[in-house]
């Protein structure tokens, strides 16, 4: 398995190997499935599309759709604006979608076409909506195109006419998981903040099965909801790099205050998170999620001897590889390798301040990385687990070590999307995770007389 | 019995009226044994939601990118090397002392100073890096969208890295937006193998008989040339090429020294077949290694070509072996699937070899299509002088190549092979719409909301599409099988894959959670009312 990754290091300019991110349009594509009844749009060739729907579904196991402008070389020549708009009325008359969420690609982009003038000429049904984001394949990451899709929702669909206050938070997840989404609103209605969560994928990329298609279901965030977004009181975004501009975008338009913290996985983020929402709404903490915290410290005090001083690599996106790192070190593991493929100061910036206050001392941290280096990284000194994506299987294999799930995609197990990674709850599934997969590893290794029945 | 015809106009009739005048030419039901004319290989209406994908799909990630021992550096923004990276399930193993990098991804991910500036530079620096870490046999260079606009001139940056480092180094100017969907992708990856790399190694003639045969249009998903080849080896063929499944640079340089070429998937790779009959005297034979019969004749078709006795007599011996070992696991299959029917969305090739394995398992296809075949594919390759080139396909090179006079030489006589061409599918393709029965549908570049429209309509119990459609599918109580990536089963073709398929599709339409997608309140009248004495006992 990646045998002709070499141990000895070369530093490469242009060949980027086994990459750590992909490009902005299928987060963008994402971010637009959290809005309800709405349609994304591929502003490109088809196969843009047709590559970011069969991640997404492969991802999800739910279906994912989307249209497309479908590209021709014509259009390349003369300009997309007839592909787009002829694919919008299309949309309308034949799938019937509240919103329409049109993302550029890589092409739509270099031609030039300009989205703003495309849509404002196209005529759009009464009560529905355009909205539209750049999302060019060769800046940032699938990490930037979420956070420009949902930028887009703020823009194009916020009423900027402050009418009366509706005494609720803003919150925007991030990029997180559907399971992870309904995990904050479940937190949050514990903690009684009212509040309106934008984009949000849960029951809409894993909705259930009743024996009828439907090709809006339940989930997603209202046009009503997104258009009263300036009403409310304080935004809470997490994750810097998915949610920010936003959260931003809502202050500037409305005066709607930006809070950001990182994506709550861990016990630290999700103390955090819980103290931004107190402090919002200056209610008294909840029982019942205070109870799941004492069981979360209770569940790390008694198997710390199961992971305790391992030395651990993360990879995946920075919005979640941030608190990750954070929440291993409050286990008592150590971060050796810290990769992301977004790149991003903020990222290296966030991760050395993390280790410098637990003293942690010699890992190496890089934003804008791929995965022949973290695997190279690893060759050099080996760590005792990975925590990443699904593409950290090849490592895995390769170095032998176990390999935590944890981000987007997963292409190869269940259980992301309908088992939350944040919150108490969500620390507690990643210690059973980290903590099984140690010892089903020693008991698939270890002599006869080592093997034992209580661990 | 359905009326077919009213189910298409039920598809029809949403459509506003330019797409339904469209979407008419690509629809018919196969009401006689006539062949119809169907519209095919033409675009895709903007807003619809088409399952095609683009040209450098169907480039590197189709033909291109199974060769194991290349380094496929994909030029553009990082995501078109990513979503092709280990997502076809196109098997490989080194052969001996080669390399394998199946397992990697490769990418000059440009930034947007690159698309600015040129990206020229970093792709020669992107070439010198593979080269000096991987050290591969050979380099393949694919283009995307952006490469294309900004005028990149990968052919020189390849002929310049050739040069310097002395290894073949193959750009495809496969561009996303060329031609209508992946088809012009495989053509132009036809092209280049043909131009550069098919008939540039020679071996000599061997002293012993041999038949050597290349396997043209199969990939190897899910390990399907193993199987095939396991059965060819044990009947005394050699199989020498496969294109492009599991194949090493060398097979398909060498690949003119072959005695026939097999064609399994007729779109993808018809190009390259046709190219060497003229260049190199090599016949093709279109065959279909999917289900029983359909295998059994190909071996019997191959057989009879090379007009061996001992051959032929092997070639029984063993398919009655091979038939003898799956027939009573196959009888089981099919008393459980008897009487269901089917409906086949698949690429190029699929939609029409899977019709034979699943009638054998006693299910009637009763829809069918293809994503990106041309009308030869549908109607037969007589078709072929008819059809119109539009604009778009005439975007897409058509090299023609002429005798090449030393290597030139026919495998068995030109009179022979005429009479043979009589009774074997020999530089023929017959095409799907001629096997599919009457009564039956054919829907070119099916779309989702007339597969939606169509599965209720219909109600097969097997719609075998790919992951766009599965879960669309699932969630109205149907099962869907991928026919791209089999669900990560295989293999599927040959005999024992034939197993595999019925057993996969036999389990998919009776797994037991079908019959829970309605919960019993739904199902029975509830009895609703107080509970006497609660109260009381508490």
């Amino acid at each position: 398995m990646l045998d002709h990754t070499p141990k000895e290091i070369n530093e490469r300019s242009a060949l980027v190997v086994n990459p750590a991110k992909t490009c902005q349009p299928i987060g963008a594509m994402y971010a637009a499935l959290g809005i309800h009844r709405c349609l994304p749009h591929s502003h490109g060739s088809q196969g843009c599309c047709s590559y970011h729907r069969m991640h997404l579904t492969r991802h999800y196991r739910d279906p994912i759709v989307a249209s497309t402008s479908s590209f021709t070389e014509g259009a390349c020549v003369f300009g997309g604006k007839s592909n787009l708009k002829k694919g919008i009325e299309n949309v309308f008359e034949i799938y019937d979608p509240d919103v329409i969420a049109v993302n550029t690609t890589c092409l739509s982009e270099t031609i030039g076409d300009d989205l703003n003038d495309i849509v404002l000429s196209t005529k759009v049904p009464e009560g529905k909506t355009v909205i539209y984001a750049s999302t060019p394949s060769y800046q940032g990451s699938h990490v930037t195109g979420f956070s420009n899709m949902t930028k887009a929702m703020v823009t194009h669909m916020v009423n900027k006419n402050k009418i009366i206050e509706n005494g609720k938070l803003a919150v925007i997840p991030g990029y997180v998981e559907p399971s992870d989404m309904s995990e904050i609103k479940r937190m949050l209605k514990m903690l009684e903040a009212p509040f309106t969560m934008f984009p949000d994928t849960s029951g809409v990329v894993n909705s259930p099965n009743t024996g009828k298609y439907e090709m809006y279901p339940e989930g997603g965030t209202t046009v009503e909801e997104l258009s009263d977004l300036g009403n409310c009181e304080k935004t809470i975004a997490m994750g810097k790099f998915s949610s920010e501009a936003a959260a931003f975008e809502l202050e500037k338009l409305c005066d709607v205050e930006a809070n950001v913290i990182n994506i709550p996985i861990g016990i630290k983020a999700t103390d955090d998170f819980v103290m931004k929402v107190l402090e919002a709404t200056g209610n008294e903490m909840s029982k019942e999620l205070e109870f799941e915290r004492g069981q979360l410290v209770d569940l790390m005090i008694d198997i710390h001897n199961h992971y305790h001083g391992k030395k651990v690599a993360i990879f995946g996106d920075p919005d979640i590889v941030i608190p990750m790192t954070e929440f291993v070190i409050s286990l008592g593991m150590v971060p050796k390798y810290i990769l992301t493929g977004t790149p991003g100061n903020a990222f290296e910036k966030s991760i050395n301040e993390i280790l410098k206050e637990a003293g942690i001392e010699g890992s190496k941290v890089k934003a804008g990385g791929d995965l022949m280096t973290l695997h190279q990284w690893m060759k050099n000194e080996a760590v005792d687990m990975l925590i990443g994506n699904t593409y950290g299987k090849y490592i895995a294999r390769a170095e032998d070590v176990p390999l935590i799930r944890v981000g987007f995609p997963i292409l190869d197990r269940v259980g992301h999307s309908l088992f939350p990674t944040v919150g108490y709850k969500g620390a507690m599934r990643l210690i059973e995770k980290i903590s099984t997969a140690f010892l089903d590893k020693y008991d698939r290794e270890c002599t006869d007389e080592d093997f034992e029945l209580v661990m | 019995m359905k009326d077919m015809n009213k189910v298409v106009d039920k598809i029809l009739d949403a459509y506003p009226a330019k797409v339904m005048k469209n979407r008419k030419e690509h629809i018919l039901v196969k009401d006689s044994e006539d062949i119809p004319k169907i519209g095919a290989n033409t675009r895709t209406i903007p807003g619809i939601i088409t399952n095609r994908g683009c040209c450098y799909a169907g480039c590197k990630g189709v033909v291109i990118g199974p060769i194991v021992d290349m380094v496929h550096i994909v030029h553009g923004p990082v995501g078109c090397s990513y979503y092709a990276w280990g997502t076809r399930r196109n098997k490989g193993r080194a052969k001996d002392g080669g390399k394998n990098f199946l397992s990697y991804a490769f990418t000059t991910d440009m930034q947007e100073s690159d698309i600015v500036f040129g990206g020229d530079k970093k792709l020669a620096q992107a070439i010198k890096e593979a080269v000096e870490t991987f050290n591969p046999r050979a380099i393949s260079v694919s283009a995307t969208c952006p490469v294309g606009l900004i005028g990149d001139d990968i052919h020189k940056v390849a002929k310049d890295a050739e040069k310097e480092y002395g290894i073949p180094v193959l750009a495809f100017s496969c561009e996303g937006y060329k031609g209508v969907s992946q088809s012009a992708g495989h053509h132009i990856a036809n092209n280049k193998l043909m131009k550069d790399v098919i008939g540039t190694i020679d071996i000599p003639k061997p002293k012993e008989k041999e038949f050597t045969l290349n396997i043209l249009g199969e990939y190897n998903i899910g390990g399907d040339e193993w199987e095939i080849s396991r059965v060819l080896n044990k009947i005394g063929y050699k199989v020498a090429a496969c294109m492009t499944g599991n194949a090493e640079y060398e097979d398909i340089a060498k690949s003119h020294n072959a005695d026939l070429n097999l064609v399994q998937c007729h779109r993808s790779i018809n190009y390259i077949a046709e190219m060497i009959e003229i260049k190199y005297g090599m016949p093709w034979m279109k065959v279909n290694f999917i289900g029983m019969e359909n295998m059994s004749n190909t071996l019997r078709n191959i057989a009879k070509y090379f007009g061996d006795e001992d051959l032929i007599k092997r070639t029984e011996a063993v398919i009655s072996e091979e038939i003898s070992e799956i027939e009573d696991e196959m009888a089981y299959y099919k008393e459980m699937c008897e009487g269901k029917t089917a409906m086949l969305y698949v690429g190029g090739s699929r939609a029409h070899h899977y019709q034979g394995l699943l009638g054998e398992i006693g299910m009637d296809t009763i829809l069918a299509g293809y994503e990106f075949g041309h009308r030869d594919d549908y109607e037969g390759r007589d078709v072929i002088p008819d059809i119109k080139l539009d604009a778009d396909t005439r975007n897409i090179e058509e090299i023609t190549v002429e005798k090449d006079e030393q290597k030139y030489r026919l495998r068995i006589p030109a009179s022979r092979l005429e009479e043979l061409k009589k009774e074997l599918p020999l530089n023929q393709y017959k095409g799907l719409i001629t096997d599919m029965k009457t009564n039956t549908v054919v829907i070119d570049d099916l779309n989702h909301y007339e597969t939606e429209i169509a599965v209720k309509a219909l109600k097969p119990s097997f719609f075998g599409s790919g992951i766009k459609d599965k879960y669309m599918i699932q969630k109205m109580g149907i099962y869907s099988k991928q026919m791209h990536s089999y669900d990560y089963s295989g293999p599927y073709a040959g005999y024992k894959g034939a197993v595999n398929f019925a057993r996969d599709t036999a389990a998919g339409i009776h797994t037991p959670a079908w019959s829970y997608t309605i919960p019993p309140w739904k199902k029975e009248p509830m009895i609703t009312g107080k509970v006497e004495g609660v109260e009381k006992v508490c």
